[in-house]
């Protein structure tokens, strides 16, 4: 283990390196760019023996890293907002070819308007297509994460989403561990070639036309690999915890959940201030927990549960927005408390999205609102949290 | 004429019973390029008519394997392939990408031309049908003047996209066409290309009895007719030196070239046509042939 002071974004190109992938195939996107010009010079300078596919497009990255990973390759890509929806439909076909793919998503609102700053509205498209969709808070988070990534993917057979922030993690400067390369080669062996790898040894084909017949158990198959990857995560965090000394509570991480009167579930870099707020908070008296959701896919609706189960209210906060819909953390978890029988009232929050500044503050008055909401008997509300008033009050439009 | 074709392999890697149409021209010339390449192969398969052809799950017509693939992203699937064999130490595997000409000059030109730049060790081989014959005989990029399709109803106004010359200019290793009716030239072409390391780009004229409406028993009639008219020239790119191939070498001198009209009256596609746009087209032959005067021995 070697302490050391990276970027986001660094922190991800070298635990890229570590897990030793074959090929990398990359199209330059801000802010992901310094992923892969870091893996390049990794590359160029020898460090990493893999090979390193300049692509003409995202459509290409996502498609160049399914060709290889069909073939037995450990593969690595990494993009952002339109970079993502453009490769999206091959997204589709990784996850539907059962592909171990892992890539770095530093997310980014999505245009027009123009926006290079965070949100999650992005990576949060892939929630319907069979990937596992997971999200880190700091820089150390999103090296851990990268490498155990790579140990889900090959458990499960679906491709592995790693989202981080824009900017707030992606080029904040913070101390991390790295793990030597012995520790994470013992952690994360060299891939297995499965049964379903491309070979001319025994030909067979991969996606070929499938009738009504046969096409539903594909799916139903994903879907059960999904379910399976809610134990995998947890196991996964736990056996890289014996290795690092970190554990992140597996899908989620439950921050002062236990007694907790309240609690805010959020994802992503923002989780932060909302602990401090929480902390603040808890000195006055107030007994309020943040969890912080680390799997979207598999969504963690037991873990989810068990907090829901314990509490008077719970707050939700999107760094997205469904259009026409909700806050998609929001609604996710109203249909999982309803789906258990569960009548606790969810008040839903949105904010951030775009990049725009989240403070401490911020949090506190949500959880101030939460605590009002709550005393008075309130079961749902919907806030969109630093909207400018006169837009709010429908004085003025865009 | 006769001729003995004993240097085509007996070996089939593309079976029985697959689910090509009567006639299909593409069959035809995928069977021989399996044959030239062996079964140490990767197919690389997007949306085309080909996807139907393999036959559905569980089987399959092909005894190599194969990745089905999203119609814009053969390309770049075959580039990860290519990379990833040579990283993974697999010697000699041949990584193929068999494509319609609508996933090839139209929704996969971008990653084709990508892949070729990057001059990655695959074959490119586009089946050129000259429409989007799979959904049902649609105007592509590839579709010649004057050609009916259930988009052109009233023939095509534009000229055909011309690939190869595009790939030229990538400047990629090896580039050459293909005609089904000659089955010799296409062993030949695809032998020579085994042993040229980089990107190798081969371009089908596919005749398509339902799409071009002809009978399924004179495909081979209307291949060696688009040869003989010169309205379908074989010849190859080896490293820079253009050279024409097969019945092509003959036909220079345009009074050696059959008029294009007994290239068009086999086909029902250009019934309607009128004698302006024959003339038409056969003076977009005669230009493409004073292009080919040009590149002969040219470096």
């Amino acid at each position: 283990m070697t302490r050391m002071v990276l970027t986001g974004n660094h922190a991800a190109a070298y635990a890229v390196k570590l897990s030793r992938p074959d090929v990398i195939s990359v199209y330059p996107i801000t802010p992901q760019t310094s992923v892969i010009e870091k893996l390049s010079e990794f590359v160029e300078n020898g460090e990493l023996n893999a090979r390193f596919i300049r692509v003409e497009s995202e459509h290409s990255a996502m498609a160049a890293v399914l060709g290889a990973a069909s073939v037995g390759a450990r593969v690595y890509t990494a993009t952002s907002s339109q970079g993502l929806l453009y490769m999206y439909e091959v997204c589709w076909w990784t996850a539907g070819a059962r592909l171990p793919i892992v890539m770095g998503v530093v997310t980014r609102a999505i245009a027009p308007p123009w926006s290079i700053w965070t949100d999650h509205s992005d990576i949060l498209t892939l929630r319907d297509s069979g990937w596992i969709i997971l999200f880190a808070s700091d820089v150390q988070e999103v090296f851990d994460l990268t490498i155990q990534a790579y140990k889900i993917a090959e458990t499960v057979n679906l491709p592995v989403a790693v989202g981080w922030d824009a900017f707030v993690v992606s080029h904040a400067i913070e101390p991390l561990d790295i793990l030597s390369q012995e520790e994470v080669d013992k952690f994360l062996p060299k891939k297995k070639v499965s049964e379903h790898m491309l070979k001319v040894e025994d030909p067979f084909s991969l996606g070929n036309l499938t009738y009504p017949e046969d096409y539903m158990e594909f799916r139903y198959d994903i879907w059960k690999a999904q379910k399976k990857a809610l134990d995998v995560i947890s196991n996964v965090d736990e056996e890289y915890g014996e290795l690092s000394g970190r554990r992140y509570g597996g899908t989620v991480e439950k921050n002062m959940c236990d007694d907790a009167d309240m609690v805010l579930f959020i994802i992503g870099a923002a989780s932060g201030d909302a602990i401090e707020a929480a902390t603040l908070l808890r000195r006055k008296g107030l007994k309020v927990g943040v969890c912080r959701i680390r799997s979207m896919r598999p969504f963690p609706s037991d873990e989810v549960i068990k907090i829901a189960e314990n509490v008077k209210i719970i707050g939700t906060f999107d760094r997205d927005i469904s259009l026409g819909c909700g806050g998609i953390i929001g609604v996710e978890i109203r249909a999982v408390t309803k789906e258990r029988g569960l009548d606790v009232p969810v008040i839903e929050y949105i904010g951030g999205i775009g990049g725009r500044d989240l403070r401490v503050q911020d949090f506190v008055e949500i959880f101030n609102d939460m605590d009002k909401l709550s005393r008075k008997g309130v079961r749902f509300e919907r806030r969109w949290i630093g909207l400018k008033e006169e837009f709010e009050k429908g004085e003025i439009n865009v | 004429m006769s001729r003995v074709l004993k240097t085509i392999p007996y070996e089939e890697y593309l079976l029985r019973g697959n689910a090509a149409c009567p006639g299909c021209g593409a069959e035809l010339t995928l069977r021989y390029v399996l044959k030239a390449l062996g079964p140490k192969t990767i197919m690389v398969i997007p949306a085309c008519c080909t996807s139907v052809i393999a036959g559905p799950y569980p089987r399959t017509a092909f005894n190599v394997p194969v990745l089905h693939i999203a119609f814009a992203a053969s390309a770049a699937a075959a580039s990860g392939i290519a990379e990833a064999v040579e990283q993974l130490g697999k010697k000699d595997v041949n990584v193929v990408v068999w494509a319609g000409d609508g996933g090839t000059v139209d929704i996969g030109l971008q990653a084709l031309s990508g892949a070729a730049e990057r001059n990655h060790n695959l074959f490119y081989i586009c089946y050129d049908n000259e429409a989007y014959m799979n959904t049902g005989i649609q105007k592509s990029g590839s579709t010649p003047y004057g050609a009916w399709t259930t988009t052109t109803p009233t023939g095509n106004k534009g000229f055909k996209k011309d690939l190869p010359t595009i790939m030229k200019a990538h400047g990629v290793p090896y580039i050459a066409t293909l005609n089904p009716a000659f089955p010799n030239d296409i062993l030949a072409k695809i032998n020579k290309a085994k042993k040229i390391r980089g990107f190798k780009y081969f371009h089908a004229l596919s005749p398509c009895p339902p799409g071009w409406r002809f009978d399924s028993s004179t495909t081979i009639e209307v291949a060696r007719m688009a040869v003989l008219t010169g309205m379908w020239i074989l010849y190859e790119w080896d490293r820079g030196i253009f050279r024409l191939t097969g019945p092509s070498r003959g036909l220079l001198n345009k009074e050696k070239r059959k008029h294009v009209i007994e290239y068009l009256k086999l086909q029902g596609r250009f019934r309607h046509i009128s004698k302006e746009d024959i003339e038409i087209l056969q003076e977009y032959v005669d230009n493409k042939w004073e292009e080919i005067k040009s590149l002969i021995g040219n470096k």
